[in-house]
Formats: structure tokens, C-alpha cells, sequence
């Protein structure tokens, strides 16, 4: 074993908690994410459509994972955030990384980063950019 | 060519996985199978089309999916279209009523209206539908989960609109199995979910008989990343499924199968999108003839919209997505489709709007009044490519089916997950090729602009209040309506369902009541509970 090697495995592995929220049956996109995730060595717990605010806080909170990981194309990413944003804080999950992505117009990307997204990935990024800024942004 | 250009080429292969050459000449046509399976058009196997004079007689059906906040407002969009020349609607729901919610559902909350019309009532569809003729203008319903409720809903509306049932046209998408795989609109469980398709079809057999009660799609597995072959052969795999469980119940495959229909996505290699809609008449045909006994022609038809193309389009560039969808329409019309519809180039983006909606409805006229793609029938038929291709595609479908049959049939595969696994793991993979440069894509990974510029895409507004009033016309319909009428039908529904009787007649009834779709769908889950999504990678 290589010493890059054993510092790869003595290291935790980054854990994503990857939430379809609402009601948007567009689950493509957060599948091939899941499998970049997978693939970078992460360990990724998706979640299957149609979750609430409530159902993602709750996950995020007993799965203990670093990451927050929303995938939203039908255009409800503001009203979902706004209600999720003070159901992580309760839980005290303000210090993980939350991050978006989908269809999410630049428009909005200032208020989802208001709400503590901080990383948003539109449609049209690249993979490598969403596990690279996952990697440097873990704390 | 001699053997030694052709070593320094390098292999394609298309996306089903099939080898293209430089060249194909008659040899090629004899090697893959021969003309065996051509025909003429309006002729079994229908390989070159399901009638004798195509477009010659009457160019397809132009059917831009729209619809979006309250009835009202769909209704102006609707409006707006036929006068511009669309000869059908197809018609875009609300998440909240694709899935079964009312407007007023804690859950629908953000969602009522935006990415299509919200629908709690008979009421709703009487606004959505004022002053359109529905015998000139066939209309399609994009819906599935809640598919039985809303189709009652159109036959109750079209009734107590004066129209004849028996002799209404119209479609309904209606294809479960494929949510289960992409879109995902599911409601209940998978078995509970074939056996509604399957009142439909058998309600409508009777009582409406010239509406399509099902549209089988094989649009949506494409866009979760099954290739061309792939889409046909597990759309006909799902037909099969339907077909099956109409035909336990008793009817003749020549009883209902002339209104099944299908739905195809146009994006991709154009010869081998043109190769996999006539590979695909060939085989469904045969498979209808040879397998189920049909004897009518009309139960052997690929029936078709082939539209879209969703999946090719980009966000970088978007303007660029109107040429894309210039040639999409091309592979339509060479397909030898009964209706056409295309994604607009800002779909990436938002809702179209009134202009890039009417590019679209441009786009597919251009074809009709300018290009000559009317005139004569399947005129890519006879060219060696195309042939060779049409036989190796359906030699591909019919090993894919197969392959599906061995392990255990398409619904086992799909209850667990396993064709969903399967495409998206195709999905990454070209998401990867994309992203190298492998798989090319203009604007994407080649041709990009130094500096990407803001592009002028008008985005859909949100309308809070729409939403408001949505809720407010359903609290007025809730207190106007006979209480006691409503209880009684909803009572009937449940008995029904719980008895394995036909639900469609209990649901015509509770429409009529001004039940909500909210109110049918959750007697309908008391019965037979909810999907629970196998989650499989």
C-alpha cells in the first residue's frame, strides 16, 4: 500500500444525504449524481422522490452525513429551501454543506445562497465540478 | 473501398449499439434480412407506414404540449395555438394533480399551476375547455398516476357538453409502467396500477370506443437514458403487459387493441431514429398478428406521437436548440408519424412562452408547406442504409425483449427496480462521455463560445395569486355540491375497487358529483395503498 493510499482509507468517508424534494418526478439527473458520488468514494444515501422539508431535515439529522444534496427541475427550489433552511438550523445541520441542483434559473441563485445553499449547480454542470466542491467544502 | 481505407477508419457505433458503415449497398440489405418485412404502406407489416397514402391524404397532427396555472389561463394558451394553427392539445398538469392532490393539500403547497394546469373538479376542465370544438380538436391528456379520474373526467365533460361518447376521439397517456422507470408520477402500488390501466381500456372499449385510453411510452425511458432500441422494445414489452391484462378479463385483442397508441422521442442519430420508427412498425405487427391472433389491421398499428426531444436539447446556447429541434421534426415526419409536438429551444430553461411555442408550431409547418415532406410516403424507403438499419433494429428490440422475457418480464423487472437501475447507469455513462468530449454535443463540449452570453430566454412567471384563486374556486365547489351525491359515489368507488370490479363507472359518477381528484384518489389508496419506490443502484 502506497502511502497516498492509506491516507485515502484512514480518512471518513464524505457521506451525502441526495433529496428529490417535492413533488418533481425528474429523478435523472440526481441518479448520475449519485453514481459521480459513489464513484468519488463517497457514500450516498438517496432518498427516492417526494420529500418534504421535514423528511429531508429528519434524514440528514439520523444519517449524521456531512452533505445536504438537493436535485429540484421543476421550478419549486425557493418555496422548498425557504422551508427547509429553519428545520436544518433546529437541528443544528447549519454547519454542513448544503448544496442545489437542477434547473434552477441565475436569477434565483442569489436567494438560494441567502437560504445556505452555497453550492448551486445549474443545469449543464459538470459532474467533476459537484464532487470537487463537495471534496474542498467538507469541513 | 479498398480494405485499406477502411482500416484507418475508426468504428462507429450508434447508440442501440449497432456498427455503421462508410457504405451500404444491396448487399448489406440481403445480408441484415432482406425486404421481407417491407411491404406497402397502409399494408401488414406497415413498416412504411400504418396507411396507404400518409401525409399525401393528411399531414400529422401538430400537438404543442401546453398548460400551466389555473384553467383560465390554459384556456387563453389553448386558444392561442389552435388560432395559429395546431390541429390538436395536448395538455400539461400540475404536479399536485398528476400525483392525486387537491389544490389545497398541504403537499401542493408551490407547486399548484406551475408546471402545468391544476385540476381539482369537473369545473375545472369545463373552464379549460370553453369554446374549443372537441370534435375538430382531438385532445391529449398528459396524465398517469390519476389517469382513470381524469379520463371519467373528459368523458363526463365532453357528455354534459352534448358531444356523442361513442363517437368522441381524444387520448390519454395512461402508461403507469413507465412512470415507475421516468417521470414519475406514480401513485399506487404496481399491480393496483396495471389493473386501473386495464379498467380503462375495457371501459372505454364499450363506452367510448374511438378514444385512446392508453398512449404507451417509450419517450420517457429514453430521457432516463435507454438508447433507441431500448425505448421501443420495453414500450412494447409494457403494450404487451397492458394487453395482458385486458385480455384475462375476457376481450378479444380486436376489442380494444386498435386504440392503443404510442409515444416516441425524436432526439438522436436521424437515420437511426428514422430506422427505429419503421423497425418498430414491423415489429409490433407482427407482434399483434403472429403472438396475440389480432386479425384487424387497426390492432396492428404503431398508432404514434413522435415528439419532443427533450433529452438532445441544451441549456448552453439555447438558440441553437431551435435548429436541433428543426431537424427533430425532420426525423418525425420521416418517421411516418400520426402527431408531431417539439420541445421549444427555452424548455431548458422554463415554460415556453407564447413566442417560442409558436417557433415550434413554425418549425413543424415549414415541413408541411414548404419542404415537401408530405407529398410522398416514407421516401427514405429503399435506401440501402436505411433498410439494413431498419432490419438490424429490429433484430436488436426483439433480442431486447427477449432478454426481458428471460429474466422474468417487464413488470417483475420493474417492481424491482431493475430496469430503472439499468438506464440510469446508461445515463451516467454518456453523462461521463458528454463531459470527455466522447459523445459530441455542439455548444456542449465543442464549439463553445469564448464568452457564453446572456441568452434572451423570457422566463414563466410564478403566479402566487393564480394559486390563491385555484383554491378558492375549489372551497366554493366543496360548499355548492349535493354532500349526500358526493358521499354515495365516493362510497360506490370504494366498494368497487375493494370488490375488483371496474372503477371507471363509479368514477364517471363521482365526477359528476364534482368529487375531487383528491377525494377519488385517496378512496383509491385506502384500497390499494401507495408505491413504495425501490431505490437501487
Amino acid at each position: 500500500m502506497t502511502a497516498a493510499q492509506k491516507s485515502v482509507s484512514t480518512e471518513r468517508r464524505i457521506k451525502v444525504l441526495l433529496a428529490k424534494p417535492g413533488l418533481d418526478g425528474h429523478d435523472q439527473g440526481a441518479k448520475v449524481v449519485v453514481r459521480a458520488l459513489m464513484d468519488a468514494g463517497m457514500e450516498v444515501i438517496y432518498t427516492g422522490l417526494r420529500q418534504t422539508p421535514e423528511a429531508v431535515a429528519r434524514m440528514a439529522l439520523d444519517e449524521d452525513v456531512d452533505v445536504i444534496a438537493l436535485s429540484s427541475l421543476a421550478g419549486s427550489h425557493l418555496p422548498f429551501c425557504t422551508k427547509l433552511k429553519p428545520l436544518l438550523e433546529a437541528s443544528h445541520l447549519q454547519d454542513k454543506l448544503w448544496v442545489i441542483g437542477g434547473n434552477l434559473p441565475a436569477q434565483d441563485h442569489d436567494a438560494l445562497r441567502q437560504l445556505g445553499f452555497t453550492g448551486i449547480f445549474p443545469t449543464g454542470s459538470k459532474l467533476d465540478a459537484i464532487v470537487d466542491y463537495i471534496r474542498e467544502h467538507v469541513k | 473501398m479498398n480494405d485499406r481505407a477502411k482500416d484507418e477508419l475508426k468504428p462507429i457505433t450508434n447508440e442501440s449499439g449497432i456498427e455503421v458503415k462508410p457504405l451500404y449497398t444491396a448487399v448489406d440489405v440481403e445480408k441484415s434480412g432482406g425486404l421481407s418485412m417491407l411491404g406497402q404502406p397502409g399494408e401488414y407489416p406497415f413498416t412504411r407506414g400504418i396507411h396507404r397514402l400518409m401525409y399525401r391524404k393528411q399531414p400529422w397532427t401538430m400537438r404543442q404540449y401546453a398548460g400551466f396555472g389555473n384553467p383560465a389561463d390554459t384556456n387563453k394558451r389553448f386558444k392561442y395555438l389552435i388560432a395559429n394553427g395546431q390541429t390538436g392539445l395536448n395538455v400539461a398538469f400540475d404536479l399536485p394533480t398528476q400525483i392525486g392532490l387537491d389544490s389545497d393539500d398541504p403537499l401542493a403547497e408551490g407547486e399548484i399551476g406551475r408546471v402545468g394546469m391544476s385540476v381539482d373538479t369537473l369545473r375545472d376542465f369545463e373552464v379549460a375547455f370553453d369554446g374549443i370544438d372537441l370534435n375538430k380538436i382531438t385532445v391529449s391528456l398528459t396524465i398517469n398516476g390519476a389517469a382513470a379520474i381524469l379520463i371519467a373526467m373528459y368523458l363526463a365533460m365532453a357528455e354534459k357538453r352534448g358531444y356523442d361518447v361513442k363517437q368522441l376521439r381524444g387520448t390519454a397517456q395512461n402508461d403507469i409502467l413507465k412512470e415507475f422507470i421516468g417521470r414519475g408520477t406514480w401513485i399506487f402500488p404496481v399491480e393496483h396500477s396495471i389493473r386501473l390501466v386495464g379498467d380503462t381500456i375495457e371501459y372505454c372499449a364499450e363506452h367510448a370506443p374511438k378514444y385512446s385510453p392508453v398512449s404507451v411510452c417509450g419517450y420517457h425511458i429514453r430521457e432516463s437514458g435507454a438508447n433507441p432500441a431500448q425505448e421501443m422494445a420495453y414500450a412494447f414489452c409494457i403494450a404487451k403487459a397492458y394487453a395482458d391484462d385486458v385480455i384475462k378479463r375476457g376481450l378479444h385483442v380486436d376489442e380494444f387493441a386498435g386504440r392503443l397508441s404510442y409515444n416516441f422521442n425524436i432526439f438522436g442519430n436521424l437515420f437511426e431514429q428514422v430506422a427505429k420508427f419503421r423497425a418498430g412498425r414491423g415489429l409490433w405487427a407482427k407482434i399483434m398478428k403472429e403472438q396475440y391472433k389480432a386479425e384487424k389491421p387497426g390492432s396492428m398499428w404503431l398508432r404514434m406521437i413522435a415528439a419532443g426531444g427533450g433529452g438532445g436539447l441544451t441549456f448552453e446556447q439555447p438558440e441553437v436548440n431551435i435548429v436541433r429541434g428543426a431537424y427533430y421534426a425532420l426525423i418525425s415526419a420521416l418517421s411516418g408519424t400520426q402527431t408531431m409536438a417539439l420541445c421549444s429551444y427555452d424548455e431548458a430553461y422554463t415554460i415556453p412562452t407564447e413566442y417560442s411555442a409558436r417557433i415550434s408550431l413554425r418549425t413543424m409547418q415549414l415541413l408541411i408547406e414548404e419542404m415537401g415532406l408530405t407529398e410522398t410516403v416514407d421516401p427514405l424507403g429503399g435506401s440501402f442504409y436505411v433498410e439494413t438499419l431498419t432490419n438490424q433494429m429490429r433484430q436488436k428490440m426483439e433480442e431486447i425483449m427477449a432478454e426481458v422475457d428471460a429474466q422474468g418480464g417487464i413488470v417483475k423487472l420493474i417492481a424491482e427496480g431493475a430496469i430503472q437501475s439499468k438506464v440510469s447507469a446508461q445515463a451516467y455513462r454518456m453523462q461521463r462521455d458528454i463531459e470527455s468530449g466522447k459523445f459530441r454535443k455542439v455548444g456542449v463540449n465543442c464549439y463553445r463560445n469564448e464568452k457564453e452570453e446572456e441568452h434572451p430566454v423570457e422566463f414563466h412567471p410564478y403566479k402566487e395569486e393564480d394559486a390563491r384563486a385555484q383554491i378558492a374556486a375549489l372551497d366554493k365547489i366543496r360548499a355548492e355540491r349535493d354532500p349526500s351525491r358526493v358521499s354515495q359515489a365516493l362510497a360506490r368507488l370504494s366498494a368497487d375497487a375493494s370488490a375488483g370490479r371496474n372503477v371507471m363507472p363509479a368514477l364517471v359518477e363521482a365526477v359528476k358529483a364534482y368529487a375531487t381528484v383528491g377525494e377519488m384518489t385517496q378512496e383509491m389508496v385506502n384500497i390499494f395503498g401507495r408505491y413504495q419506490e425501490p431505490i437501487r443502484f
